[in-house]
């Protein structure tokens, strides 16, 4: 009866306990462990991207590249665990990547015209 | 028995839509990719901007003005690291407590969210302590162009980190009062959206503007 009154979807639609409480989108959330894992995974790729600034490799061609890789896998690593999105439903990916691809994409797009990555002739 | 489960799914409790997901975090995942959006724009003015500063101080060299006065390199990256640290702390805390919530532990969940509200306010202090440092070192908003698009870019994710905060205080207020309970979860998880996205927006600022010379 309950389910009358609640849309449902293939994939992504509302459960029902019991008691008919809804659980929406209760996909498997990580668990302590995980959570614990990923904070300490974050930890190190900070306390690297400190550690790489005060060293030579800070003169390097690689040290720009290595720094955006480490930023990036950080990123990543809070928006799919901590926000949930490997777990969430796809329309909350696109909600989310959709815009951020078209924002890296105007970042890169306006360097090329006014910023250090312009070609000048 | 029909009739608790009717009660049980009030449109009160959950707002679900035609594609079956609750209408709130629809809306704020939709909020936070406009957001992509806002700080992508003001961390391509400063990148932008970036070395074109006529007169000094300088993120990362040391500059000499003309009455012969050495400037250091302004950025204070001991300070900037350890502020990392807190916010990265406070989203484990965040994740914690929306558990807590989520399976009804009502002593964890005032624990985690009093914590992470707490790493919040102490990111804040760094903030705080580094805009007082670069203001008695001589840059301000209007002394260049890194100052301008320097204080507009971290001041605005400073304005969304004492929003976040706020946000969590209210829930822990809320928590203390009538207690927050797995039908509180859908609350509690957009709020812990917004306070995540605060920390990647962070970790891409604390990479592009200080540690990227």
């Amino acid at each position: 009866m309950a389910a009358d009154h609640v849309h449902t979807d293939e994939h992504d639609g509302p459960q029902y306990d019991a008691q008919g409480d809804a659980h929406a989108h209760e996909h498997h959330h990580p668990d302590w462990k995980t959570y614990k894992w990923v904070a300490l995974i974050l930890l190190v790729i900070t306390v690297v991207e400190v550690w790489v600034y005060y060293t030579p490799f800070k003169e390097s061609r690689l040290f720009v590249p290595a720094l955006l890789i480490m930023s990036a896998a950080k990123f990543v690593i809070v928006v799919m665990f901590y926000m949930h999105l490997k777990y969430d439903a796809k329309l909350f990916r696109a909600l989310f990547t959709g815009p951020l691809l078209i924002a890296v994409t105007s970042v890169i797009a306006l360097l090329f015209l006014f910023g250090h990555l312009a070609i000048r002739v | 028995m029909a009739t608790a489960s009717v009660a049980d799914v009030s449109p009160a409790a959950h707002h679900y839509t035609s594609t079956g997901l609750d209408n709130k975090k629809i809306a704020v995942w939709a909020f936070i990719g406009s957001e992509c959006l806002f700080f992508m724009s003001l961390i391509s003015t400063y990148l932008i901007y970036k070395g074109r500063s006529l007169v000094g101080p300088y993120p990362h060299e040391v500059y000499t003005d003309a009455s012969g006065k050495v400037w250091k390199e302004i950025l204070n990256i001991p300070v900037t690291s350890a502020s990392t640290f807190v916010l990265l702390m406070s989203s484990l805390f965040m994740v914690l407590a929306h558990s807590a919530v989520s399976r009804g532990d009502r002593k964890y969940s005032k624990i985690w969210l009093a914590a992470t509200a707490l790493l919040g306010s102490v990111f804040l202090g760094f903030q705080a302590y580094e805009f007082t440092s670069f203001v008695h070192e001589g840059l301000t908003l209007k002394t260049n162009l890194f100052g301008s698009s320097f204080f507009t870019l971290t001041g605005f994710h400073g304005a969304h980190v004492t929003a976040g905060v706020i946000w969590l205080v209210t829930l822990l207020f809320i928590d203390i009062k009538r207690g927050l309970g797995p039908r509180d979860a859908v609350n509690v998880d957009i709020c812990a959206l917004y306070w995540h996205f605060v920390d990647v927006v962070w970790i891409a600022i604390f990479t592009l503007i200080y540690l990227i010379k």
